[in-house]
């Protein structure tokens, strides 16, 4: 990929992240860098497509660590979860071998998994020695007949944020649009019931907790046309170009897809949750809005009132519970605040939240929740969020995998909500797993245990307090 | 002695191999005070961390030096000693590891050099030691990265006797710990040498550093535990050294090379013979007898082999693992009478040779679905990848190696010693129990029309079949 292509993708007018600096342009800090490469944001954009052979074309660093290790569900095919790589030796790689392998891993792929496409992924060693993977796609696809979608990821390329440009860039101009959608099944079709199409941009499945709204969906009369990517397969995504609506879920990475639909085929978007009871209200909401149907405005009211009745009456006694407990939330950009609303219709207490990803204008919808005395939290180093932890009294903390033994070495409560976790909070029914994975960590009995010195070491501490201050933090 | 087949596939599905530089970190991660940092892109490190973390369940040091676009064609060494530079500063490491990646390899990187250059450039640093090693991950897999590792720690770390100190401290002896062990076999190999009167340096240690332990400071930037540097500088006083894993053979004939502390090999300590020739070299070392309690172990085991081999004689077996590991699972179950249908290494090794079945072939975990497919396996033993191939075959899976990210506690379990193979030998036979195949119901014809021919439909007993 060019240099000019990189820093065309970089360039999201639609994302409000614009105007200031670019996550992609910061040049990572050697032997002081977290966070994944370009090839890993665009694996795992692409990655919950089920019927499709991902073959990562590269040594075995890329996949042999990274396949089949995310929570994204599907309902079908298996496909998905098989891990493919071209494993290049150093023969390949001195011999420049690495095409012809790949052209006959392609083969292999379609010969033994009948896949619907075949995307490829491009990595490091293969970008060097100068692949070309396109050509190979091309090819390939010729030869046999199976649609054959370059991704050229490399990881260099930068962060995992562009990887995530680069998985929709290449969504949009290979996969999208080349297939006309199937007909509504007449035995779906209800009287007084208009159905519409819509996309879903940047939901995952995680954990398939998606299947948690997608039954609202089906009683509105809302087809989902094509998802990026959750549960999809690679027929739909061909047809996303027909929708009438597109929303982009908590994440700002497809926001090219989104924009670009809206540009060339005049679907419009926009940016929503399904975290927590008033964002999936409100998603329904816009989705009413966006299609300009009155019709759906009004069953979707209906809808609205009877789940949020419903939900709240199921989590009235964990509310009970977990009132007034107070929470330190570090995840970043739109989920910021998405998560916000979720847990303060717990009755719980957001004490302060992290804002690293978030825009200004992320900013300001937290202050407009949390009131103008929000503390935001930039440092998310390990010390720099026990530090706030401890600061602010809280009780809990939310955030993404990484910080899973961050909270747990420091021997306080921990919710995951990022991608690798094993449960689905979207839609209102996931506020009921929520709840419950919120009450399991914050009334465990383990918490006491795990603080408490032992039975004899108190008595040491007592013997020592005379000579030094030494005294255990957790004591 | 097996046939080693090449691997004949353009495509590697459901790939059983965990790179070089991973292995390397690895080893790197059995130091005290240390931080592995992989010369390649950040994906390189983001993707290793999250291998490990999701494995031993903890958190793991590992950097990168971060490799960009621009750096990549231009040129990367300067974020190597940037690099060094920063975690020097920051968190002042006994050592930090510098595995080679694919993508420097392929830049052509002269990572020692880069070393002495920083050296140079920054001798405030000089308290903390800085391992360069070569571990593109287009060759090899986890366990010769390790390997790798291993040696490059001695030869930076240990040094040329000049004196002959070998067998200065009569009672330490080195264990050099090849990567298929866990923490909980480190653990039974210091008590195993501790109940000789013996003291053990066992280096890399990750028995000491990824053990899972609760400690009172909050955030560890480097390692928790493991081999302390100095240690690893008087390991030339040792009265001998103890190799487990074939693997480590180069890396032993360096520190013999360098020390002249006298070595004995050991392929794997699994299974009853592997024990007795470890005790025995213990008690030889040591002059002790052989204590009290080791017997006990060993009656124990033998009474184990007689009650479970009933489920092990005969028992087909499909195995994939890194060669030593799949060597030792190989040659401690066959020694119980099972047999070994499919054995599938992702790397060339020598002793792959040693396997007890017809071929090992080289290749991933597709290749061990259908070997077992067709040898008709009962049982596979592989890593936590291959529970989506073992269900697909409807056969129980014992986890073994890197990594195990569905199974609390996989990284910890203890293999060898007496009681390691009591209880795999155990787990064995409860698995088949588990799994058992009763011999299929006859219906008669002269059935029909009887009350008994409708109980047919819901028969109590097929409920036993677990698939």
């Amino acid at each position: 990929m060019k240099s000019a292509e990189i820093a065309a993708l970089l360039n999201e007018p639609a994302c409000a992240h614009n105007k200031g600096e670019k996550s992609g342009c910061a040049r990572p800090k050697p032997g002081a860098t977290a966070g994944g490469c370009s090839f890993d944001g665009a694996q795992i954009a692409l990655l919950p497509i089920a019927d499709v052979a991902h073959i990562v074309h590269g040594p075995i660093a890329c996949a042999g660590s990274s396949w089949d290790n995310r929570g994204a569900r599907s309902s079908g095919p298996a496909l998905y979860r098989i891990g493919m790589t071209t494993d290049l030796t150093e023969q390949d790689v001195i011999m420049g071998r690495g095409e012809k392998r790949l052209f006959h891993a392609i083969k292999q792929a379609i010969d033994d998994y009948s896949p619907a496409a075949v995307f490829l992924y491009s990595t490091c060693v293969p970008a060097l020695i100068g692949d070309d993977l396109k050509a190979v796609a091309k090819a390939a696809s010729l030869r046999w007949g199976t649609p054959v979608v370059a991704v050229d990821c490399a990881g260099f390329y930068g962060t995992k944020n562009l990887g995530n440009r680069i998985a929709g860039e290449a969504m949009f101009t290979q996969v999208i649009g080349t297939r006309e959608p199937d007909p509504v099944p007449e035995s779906a079709q209800r009287p007084g019931i208009r159905v519409h199409d819509v996309n879903l941009i940047g939901e995952y499945n995680i954990a398939g907790e998606f299947w948690h709204v997608a039954p609202l969906f089906d009683g509105l009369g809302l087809r989902i046309l094509g998802s990026l990517s959750g549960d999809a397969r690679y027929r739909e995504v061909q047809t996303m170009h027909r929708a009438e609506a597109s929303m982009v879920v908590c994440a700002k990475a497809l926001l090219n897809v989104a924009r670009r639909l809206e540009e060339d085929h005049g679907v419009p978007f926009f940016e929503g949750s399904f975290y927590g009871i008033s964002d999936t209200s409100q998603a329904f909401r816009d989705f009413a809005r966006l299609l300009g149907d009155a019709d759906l405005a009004a069953r979707t009211e209906l809808m609205i009132a009877r789940e949020e009745t419903s939900i709240r009456g199921a989590l009235a006694p964990w509310a009970e519970r977990l009132k007034g407990r107070r929470v330190l939330l570090y995840t970043g950009g739109v989920k910021s605040w998405s998560v916000v609303s979720a847990l303060q219709d717990l009755g719980m207490t957001v004490v302060a939240t992290g804002t690293n990803k978030s825009t200004a204008e992320d900013k300001q919808r937290i202050r407009e929740i949390m009131g103008e005395d929000a503390r935001m939290i930039t440092d998310g180093s390990p010390k720099g969020l026990l530090q706030a932890f401890k600061d602010y009294r809280a009780d809990i903390l939310i955030a993404g995998g990484r910080n899973l033994y961050t909270a747990l070495k420091a021997r306080i409560p921990f919710l995951d909500i990022n991608q690798e976790r094993e449960f689905g909070y979207a839609g209102y029914r996931g506020m009921l797993e929520l709840v419950r994975q919120l009450a399991l960590t914050l009334e465990a009995p383990v918490w006491a245990k795990v603080r408490a010195s032992a039975p004899w070491s108190a008595e040491k501490t007592m013997g020592e307090a005379l000579s030094s201050a030494a005294v255990s933090p957790h004591g | 002695m097996a046939e080693i087949l090449k691997r004949s596939k353009a495509l590697a599905v459901n790939p059983l191999k965990a790179s070089q530089p991973l292995g390397a970190a690895l080893a790197f991660l059995g130091l005290k005070n240390s931080i592995p940092m992989l010369h390649g892109s950040q994906g390189c490190t983001a993707f290793g961390k999250v291998f490990f973390v999701r494995h031993f369940r903890e958190p793991i040091p590992l950097q990168t030096t971060a490799m960009d676009q621009v750096s990549t064609i231009m040129s990367a060494d300067e974020n190597v000693i940037e690099g060094l530079k920063a975690i020097c500063e920051k968190n002042k490491p006994d050592v930090v590891g510098l595995p080679t990646t694919g993508l420097s390899e392929l830049q052509g990187v002269d990572i020692r050099r880069l070393v002495r250059q920083f050296r140079e450039r920054y001798p405030q640093f000089a308290a903390t030691a800085v391992v360069p090693v070569n571990t593109p991950d287009f060759s090899g897999c986890l366990e010769s990265g390790y390997a790798l590792a291993v040696e490059a720690i001695i030869d930076c770390l240990v040094e040329q006797s000049v004196t002959n100190s070998a067998g200065r401290r009569k009672k330490q002896v080195n264990v050099l710990a090849p990567s298929m062990l866990t923490t909980g076999d480190i653990e039974a190999i210091k008590e195993w040498i501790g109940a000789f009167g013996l003291r053990p340096v066992v280096l890399p240690d990750i028995g000491d550093s990824l053990d899972g332990h609760l400690v009172d400071a909050e955030t560890t930037p480097l390692t928790l535990g493991g081999t302390p540097k100095g240690e690893i500088a008087r390991i030339g006083e040792s009265v001998a050294t103890l190799v487990i894993g074939r693997s480590l053979g180069r890396a032993a004939d360096l520190l013999r090379d360098r020390t002249g502390v006298p070595d004995y090999r050991f392929d794997h300590l699994l299974g009853l013979d592997a024990c007795d020739a470890f005790t025995q070299t213990l008690a030889e070392i040591s002059g002790q007898p052989v204590p009290a309690q080791i017997d006990r172990q060993r009656a124990q085991l033998q009474d184990a082999m007689l009650d479970s081999h009933f489920m092990t004689g005969f028992l087909r077996v499909g195995i994939a693992a890194d060669p030593d590991l799949l060597v030792a699972l190989g040659q401690f179950l066959a020694g119980v009478g099972a047999e070994i249908v499919a054995a599938i290494a992702p790397a060339r090794a020598e002793v792959l040779s040693d396997m007890p079945a017809d071929s090992v072939l080289l290749g991933d975990l597709e290749d061990l679905e259908r070997a077992a497919l067709a040898g008709g396996a009962q049982l596979i033993i592989s890593n936590s990848h291959a529970l989506q191939c073992a269900d697909r075959l409807g056969l129980p899976l014992l986890r073994a190696g890197f990594p195990q990210y569905d199974w609390v506690g996989g990284y910890a379990r203890t293999w060898v010693g007496y009681r390691g193979a009591r209880a795999a030998l155990f787990d064995v036979a409860n698995l088949f129990l588990g799994n058992h195949h009763d011999t299929p119901v006859h219906r008669s014809i002269y059935w029909a029309d009887t009350p008994r021919d409708q109980e047919g439909r819901t028969a109590p007993g097929t409920g036993l079949v677990s698939h």
